[in-house]
Formats: structure tokens, sequence, C-alpha cells
């Protein structure tokens, strides 16, 4: 009984209902921002500049592409590798094609990620963003193709490489093949990492399935951004299977951190000095020669 | 024999979910003259959904990594209905490391509906145990050689499924989702599952065809648990002929092969 009031209680305090009448209230969505976590409303203006994180809760809202390389990367530093990809549609699923268009033409992406070179902080690293916009950035042939070519392009040139992972899993549409773009991507980290060179994962909102069970679980160091949901199996198959509901922080970056999987948490605030922090840390020096790091 | 069509996914995945098909456990004593099971992944726990040990083919040592399916309740809660928790990667891995170490072959048999999907698999990684297999099976120095046995789901078939040659039974399945799992998200409609499976190109052919499967393992009429020593026997020759050849090659020669395989899947345009 005193176990259910507590859990009643926290269930309130990390993620408080918003009740039917409270989503009455008209928020004139080109003005006003309402955080969809703890429905605090603000001024997009505030919201915006704030990098889309809330000022209440601090859940850190899902960015476009574009947004987060605004954020990440030197200004005019970013040259995009492999622009021109495309999906196929291997099962012939019918509307597949359609779909993909039109989240073309309203995204401005060909497929789910954006790769490319571009330096942080001045330090140069090839750097990937998957986006949630485009079919939850699920993974098919295209993401597969990107990510594998960009380690290799990192690996030849050296670099390290920074990705910032988000997605729902497989992309379904196109089967099996998009099952096998997991041991694709994996194959291509490990070369990467047996040439001895970084690379950095940064968990995103939402980061699941074949992404969480490859190249996002991989990382030297591996990132979360905070509250934001990571896991493998999707909470609804959990909640299916175990017959009970699960608690609110399960598979936040929180959880992961308690269970060993991550290894830090930064605010998007504090990303870009992390990363350029931890670049320059593993800058390749001439062998022998012990430096300074930091 | 009279001209019948191929049978359907649908068909092939009636047979393979037939209670009385035969599972690893049953094909091990069949196929290897001597077998010893190995326990545990030295960091958590022993996971019954996976069964890791040594064996002998024609002499030759090899490591024998399986999923396991039961034939009855009991033995299904024992291995969890064949699907693995994070432990069960991780013992594979154990194992296959060690394999590595003695210059044995990994043989893989895959039978799983897709890795166990809960709150304790979710606390120890499942996605960071699958995503780990992946990773050190790419660059593991000896031959790996894997079997779909029946279904081959997701993930969690993945995990021991990265290897230099997949052979599958000939009703054999392989996908990324079940066909069930399929309908559901793509059309909000679980019943329409039959359609998925026909549509979602799951049989060993399809896999062949998309070079995702390198060989076909005939089974007896009617499927392999109409007449198991006969399907054992096919397996075992099946491994003989290949183990011979895939010894042959020098390994960083079969290590570029095993990553161009998977390197060269995926369909797209530029």
């Amino acid at each position: 009984m005193i176990q259910e009031l507590f859990q009643q209680v926290k269930s309130r305090v990390a993620m408080p209902i918003i009740s039917a009448a409270d989503k009455k209230v008209n928020v004139p969505t080109d003005l006003l921002w309402r955080c969809p976590r703890c429905g605090n409303v603000v001024m997009m203006d505030d919201y915006e500049k704030n990098h889309k994180v809330c000022a209440s809760c601090s859940y850190h809202s899902r960015l476009s592409a574009f947004e987060r390389l605004a954020l990440t990367a030197d200004p005019d530093s970013f040259v995009e590798l492999d622009p021109d990809m495309k999906s196929v549609n291997p099962l012939e699923f019918r509307n597949y094609p359609k779909k993909l268009e039109q989240l073309q033409r309203s995204t401005g992406l060909r497929d789910a990620i954006l790769t490319g070179e571009c330096t942080i902080k001045g330090h140069p690293c090839v750097i990937g963003i998957m986006d949630s916009r485009f079919l939850m950035a699920s993974m098919g042939s295209v993401v597969g193709e990107k990510i594998a070519r960009a380690f290799e392009h990192a690996a030849k040139l050296r670099l390290p490489v920074i990705l910032f992972t988000a997605s729902g899993g497989a992309r379904m549409q196109e089967g099996i093949i998009s099952l096998m773009q997991m041991a694709k991507t994996a194959g291509a980290v490990s070369r990467h990492n047996a040439e001895g060179l970084l690379y950095i994962t940064v968990l995103t909102d939402p980061t699941t399935g074949g992404v969480t069970a490859s190249f996002a679980s991989l990382g030297d160091i591996i990132i979360a951004e905070p509250k934001v949901l990571v896991g493998f199996a999707g909470r609804r198959v959990i909640e299916g299977t175990i017959k009970e509901k699960l608690p609110d922080d399960f598979q936040t970056a929180e959880f992961l951190l308690e269970h060993g999987f991550v290894d830090m948490i930064v605010s998007r605030h504090q990303l870009r000095r992390t990363l350029g922090h931890i670049l320059k840390m593993h800058i390749e020096k001439p062998a022998g020669e012990v430096g300074e790091n930091g | 024999m009279a001209k019948t069509a191929q049978p359907s996914a649908w068909d092939r995945l009636q047979i393979v979910r037939e209670k009385t098909r035969p599972t690893a456990t049953d094909y091990i004593p069949m196929i290897f003259d001597r077998h010893y099971e190995l326990h545990g992944d030295r960091c958590f726990g022993d996971d019954h959904a996976i069964w890791g040990g040594i064996a002998k083919i024609d002499e030759m040592p090899v490591t024998v990594i399986a999923q396991v399916k039961g034939h009855n309740l009991e033995e299904n809660k024992r291995s969890n209905f064949s699907m693995p928790h994070p432990e069960g990667y991780r013992k594979a891995l154990r194992l296959m490391k060690q394999a590595e170490k003695f210059h044995r072959p990994v043989i893989c048999f895959i039978d799983t509906p897709g890795a166990f999907c809960g709150v304790g698999a979710e606390e120890r990684g499942q996605g960071e145990a699958i995503a780990r297999n992946l990773m050190e099976l790419m660059q593991l120095r000896t031959p790996i050689v894997s079997i779909v046995l029946g279904e081959g789901g997701s993930g969690g078939a993945l995990a021991l499924g990265v290897c230099d040659e997949l052979a599958m039974l000939s009703n054999a399945v392989y996908s990324v989702i079940s066909p069930r799992g399929f309908a559901s998200i793509l059309w909000k409609d679980p019943s329409r599952e039959k359609e998925a499976a026909n549509l979602m190109k799951i049989t060993a052919p399809d896999l062949v065809e998309m070079k995702i499967a390198e060989a076909i393992i005939a089974e007896p009429a009617g499927g392999a648990h109409m007449n198991p020593p006969l399907m054992a026997s096919n397996i075992a020759e099946y491994l003989r002929s290949t183990l011979l050849k895939l010894n042959k090659l020098p390994i960083d020669i079969l290590l570029q092969k095993r990553y161009d395989k998977f390197r060269l899947i995926g369909e797209y345009t530029e």
C-alpha cells in the first residue's frame, strides 16, 4: 500500500500528468511552446534561445539534423558526404516511395541521416546526425550505407567519428536488408576501432531497437542528453510481456547511467564544449611522445 | 514427385512452428561425435536459451553455440521460448573468443523469435550485448558458420549470424521482425500476418537470392520433424564440406570476405 503511494508520488514528480482541461487551453503554436513532458508553457523565442530545452523540467526536445549541426559544428566548416543517396523499395511495399518523397520535401533531407566532415572548436572530425522527423530515423539501406562510409572515410583520413543517434529501430519497409545494416555498421565501427581511432556516441531522444543494438552502443565514449529515451525493446512491448506498468524513469538516460551503459549525461548547453575538450584529448601524437592532455 | 508449387512463406512458417520440429539439442548428439556443454557468461549467470560448448566433427574440434527451443511447456520455460537475455549473448561471445584462442571453427545454430524483451534484459543491456557480438564476430579470427534451423528473428538472431557462410534449412525463415509484428506496426492490423509473411521475403530461396544466405540444406519431405536423423545427417554433410573449404582460406582473406559480404548488402541509388 505504502509502496503504491510512493510510486504515485514519484510518477507525478517525474512526469506530471497533463489533465484534459489543461489540454483545452489553446496554445498559439507559433508564439508559445508547451513541453510535452511537464506541460510548462513558454514563449517560443525563449524556448528556441534555450536550444529547445524545457526550462522547467530540462527535457531535451528533438532537434532536426540541421539544428543539431548548427549547435555543434564550427560555422561554415561542414562538408556533406554522400548527399544524393536515396532509398529504393526492395519489398515493393505499397506507398513507401510516396512516403519517402513527402518526407524528402518536408525535411530537406534525402533520408534519416546527415553525414559529413566538420570541425568542432577547431578539431576536425566526421559527424553523423540522425533526424527523427524522417520515418522516426529508422535504419534502412541508406542510413546503414552512409554510416559505413562515414567510418571508412574517417579511418582513411585518421579522423574521429561523432554520431548523434536517434531511431525507432530497423526500417520495416526494407525487410531483412534493414536488419543486415546492423552488422554492416558494427563492422565499419570495428575497422575504425582497430585503427586506434576515437568514436563518440551522443544518444538523443529516442534511441531504440536495432540502432541501440548496433553502432549506438559501441562508442569509446557514450554521452546522453538528459531525460532522453534509450532502450532495446519498446516500452509497450515490455509492458505487454510482464503485464504491469513500468516506472517512468525506465529506459531514460539516467537509468542507463545507473546501470553502467552510458559514460556521462551532458546538457545541450555544455555539449559542444565537452565534445571539443574530448576531441582535443584524443589528438594523435607522434609515436613515443607523451603529451599534456586537455 | 509430382510437380508442386514451392511452399509459400506462410506454409513454411507453419512447418517451422510445428511442435515436434527438432531443436539444436536434438541435432547436436546426432551431428557431433562428442560434445561438452560449457556454462555461464562469467558476469551474471547462465542463460538456458543458448547452449554453448565444444564438440568434435570428423576428429575436428569445434565450438558450438545454439539457441534452444523446448518441445513442451516445461522445456520452454527453461529455455525462455528460445529468447536469450544479454547473459546468453555474453556467454556466446566468451565461448567464441575461446574458439579463436584455440583455433577452432565456430558453428552457430539460430532458432529464436527474437532477443527477450523484459525489464532485466534492459537493465543488463540487451542492446549493448547484441551490438558487442556483431562487432566482435566481424573480427573473430576463426571461421564462423551459422545455420538457421527454424525461425531467425531480428537482432536476437543476427547476434549469432555474423558469419563467413549462412545456411538455412529449406523451410527456415529469417526476418527483421515477425510477420505478425510487421502487420501490426505497418498496417495496425496483426491479423494480416499471413499477407505480411508472403510479402517480406523471408524464405531460404529469398535470402539466397538477396545474397544474405549462401546455402540451403534440404529437409526431409514434409519437414525436418518427419525424419530428424536424416535432417541431422544433411546438416553434418554440409558442415563437413563447408568447414573444409573455410579452413583452407588464410584468415586475413576470410575476414575481408566476411566484412565484404555484409558491407555489400543494401539497396539504394545516388
